[in-house]
């Protein structure tokens, strides 16, 4: 997979939000590519910005929010430039989008069956029977039993997990070359969760598309990610392959992150955290934005932002410890 | 010296339909269930969405009345009350005071129209803990501080704070009375990844300090197994496993335990667990729960009893509700 070609590039997008609070800078100045047949995972809390990426990719960003700069490449052409008209022709054909409420992604006043012919007609040109044919064929391989009695139901006739199955069938129709999941499991229970990960994963093998997956949880990234960005507070904060991300975390956010899993050892013993709390998007600090959460802190963090840094393996870090070449900073 | 003791309390919430609102079907929501809670321990329950966990922790506050069954509860001294159904009022106050809780999610339990001070402050009022006024202003600063907020956050109101300051707030307001018994129903699953383990450690130093017992909600087995002593494991509506933490990690015997603790992610990329999951399908509705042991459905051990008689909670330390160690 590591010398695939980049079939989606983002390059320095900036989107910023004009709010009664002042200016929330959710995305900030963020580029990272997306390869073939792989899965990149895209790690975060919230309000740190990886949905509005994302919303972005899908040119379904709030009419509030202003794009300051930056391009999405995508075969060759800037998604952000395509007229809206054109556009349609890609969103939901090429690049399809999985949420995190599989309860209110569908239309309830809809059964399962129309809202698949609608895809099939606008995008494939299909007639109602061959249509039904295909989605019924299709829920048959997320693994959705009785597939003919469920094409005809509605959306509240049907379990959470049952419905992200049909959600990931739906968006399988225009057989797209790039899948967007948004916390596709947050809402599920893990018994459930893990076989739509796996069911996710063997769709990815048969079909060879590729994925975004984010999600908050690096437990699901460790299970599903092929590379890993962490974002924090509008920045991604550090790029690497998962076996290296979870090796050797190096920005203290990532290294906070994997330390925070509780694991069996830490019990009757004090579990570590992050200090302090995720900033609000009208109030990111100045210097680096994690610097007042960080025990690394030094004087430059808080007025320089830092830049990134690849300390081999293709592994990128923002983070002012390892300017020199990796060895850390001097105390100052 | 216990404080609660539930027996084989039962719940149904009853589903209306027609015109006349009649009575059409029941939502099984607890099938005989017995917990036993004494001073100064923890017991998790942990367990699926709609398994009926949260309304165990409302039967116990006295938000829900049980269907079926018996509650009783321990005054200070070790007198044993009746409290099934109405609270009699010369236990009313006492209970109410011994008893408190802590919600999921903190972006819905504060009343948006008070100020902290004023959340902070309302039990203290009906209970008329203080007489003095000057009194009751220092204990509030000072519990504040207590959970880690400044004391000039009173006249604030709750959407100034952030998740995590909410909960804090929500820890504080539960802990005016000096409670005996909190029940945390899903405490950190609404807040950022990055927050939950500071509240969970806020969490065990009050328990540590104030000698309070919790009954700890949660679906996350990573955090249950963390915070308890003791471990029930529910499946639609039944306690299908009952052991000490450790124990219960170490040596899980209910196949539906098995499989929870197997559907955990794994957190090593070179060594992916998620595909050797054997479970299939959902859990089924409590309106129609199979008969017999309520996993059979899903279980890849099921044997010719499981569909049709349902497996009693047996055992000494560690129970085990399970055809397969009959």
């Amino acid at each position: 997979m590591k010398n695939s070609k980049n079939i989606l590039e983002i390059n320095n997008l900036k989107i910023y939000f004009k709010t009664f609070e002042g200016i929330s800078k959710a995305v900030d100045n963020i580029s990272f590519v997306l390869k073939e047949k792989e899965t990149l995972g895209l790690v975060g809390e919230s309000g740190c910005g990886k949905t509005v990426t994302n919303l972005a990719i899908m040119k379904l960003l709030n009419p509030k929010a202003t794009i300051l700069s930056g391009e999405i490449l995508y075969q060759d052409k800037n998604i952000l430039e395509i007229e809206e008209e054109d556009f349609k022709k890609v969103r939901g054909k090429e690049i399809g989008m999985i949420f995190q409420e599989p309860m209110s992604s569908f239309d309830p006043l809809y059964t399962i069956g129309e809202q698949m012919y609608e895809v099939c007609k606008t995008h494939l040109k299909l007639s109602k029977t061959e249509s039904r044919d295909k989605g019924i064929d299709m829920m048959r391989r997320v693994g959705i039993p009785e597939p003919e009695k469920r094409y005809e139901q509605y959306p509240h006739e049907m379990s959470g997990g049952m419905l992200q199955r049909a959600m990931i069938a739906l968006n399988l129709l225009t057989n797209p070359r790039i899948l967007i999941a948004d916390e596709p499991t947050t809402a599920l229970d893990v018994t459930v969760q893990a076989q739509v990960l796996n069911l996710m994963k063997s769709i990815q093998e048969e079909f060879g598309n590729s994925i975004i997956f984010i999600t908050h949880d690096l437990g699901v990234i460790s299970e599903m990610a092929d590379r890993v960005h962490v974002m924090y507070a509008g920045k991604l904060v550090e790029k690497g392959t998962t076996e290296e991300i979870f090796k050797e975390p190096k920005h203290p956010y990532t290294k906070g992150l994997m330390e925070s899993k509780i694991r069996r050892e830490y019990k009757s013993k004090t579990l570590p955290y992050i200090p302090g709390t995720v900033p609000s998007p009208q109030h990111f600090p100045d210097g680096c934005r994690f610097n007042p959460r960080c025990s690394f802190v030094r004087n430059i963090c808080k007025e320089e932002e830092p830049h990134e840094i690849n300390i081999g393996n293709d592994h990128l870090v923002s983070c002012w410890l390892y300017v020199n070449g990796g060895n850390k900073l001097e105390d100052n | 010296m216990k404080i609660i003791k539930a027996k084989n309390i039962k719940k149904y919430f009853p589903i209306r339909g027609g015109v006349f609102l009649k009575v059409t079907g029941y939502v099984k929501a607890l099938e005989s269930i017995n917990i036993e809670i004494n001073d100064f321990e923890s017991i998790g329950i942990v367990g699926e969405s709609g398994c009926g966990k949260t309304t165990l922790g409302r039967i116990i506050t006295k938000i829900y009345d049980p269907t079926e069954g018996s509650l009783y509860f321990y005054d200070e001294k070790g007198n044993e009350y009746d409290v099934t159904n109405k609270l009699d009022k010369s236990i009313k106050s006492t209970f109410r005071k011994s008893i408190q809780m802590i919600f999921q999610n903190p972006y819905d339990s504060l009343d948006p129209r008070l100020t902290v001070g004023e959340i902070i402050k309302e039990p203290l009022q009906i209970h008329r803990v203080f007489k003095n006024k000057k009194e009751e202003i220092d204990y509030i600063n000072e519990l504040l501080e207590r959970v880690g907020l400044s004391a000039t956050y009173t006249t604030r109101y709750p959407h100034e704070f952030s998740g995590g300051q909410r909960q804090r707030i929500a820890i504080a307001r539960a802990l005016t009375l000096k409670p005996r018994l909190i029940i945390c129903d899903e405490p950190t699953s609404a807040l950022d990844v990055s927050v939950q383990n500071q509240i969970i450690e806020l969490l065990k130093e009050i328990q540590n300090e104030f000698k309070i017992s919790y009954l700890f909600i949660s679906h996350n087995l990573d955090l249950i197994h963390h915070v308890s002593d003791k471990i029930v494991v529910i499946y639609l509506g039944n306690a299908i496993e009952e052991a000490p933490a450790d124990e219960l990690f170490e040596n899980p015997l209910h196949p539906y335990t098995k499989v929870l603790m197997s559907s955990m992610p794994s957190w090593d990329p070179g060594n992916r667990k998620l595909d050797k999951v054997l479970v299939t399908g959902e859990p089924p509705s409590p309106i129609n729960p199979p008969l017999g042991c309520p996993f059979h459905p899903r279980c890849t051990y099921k044997i010719d009893a499981c569909d049709k008689i349902q497996p009693e909670l047996l055992g000494a330390e560690h129970k085990v509700a399970c055809h397969l160690y009959d």
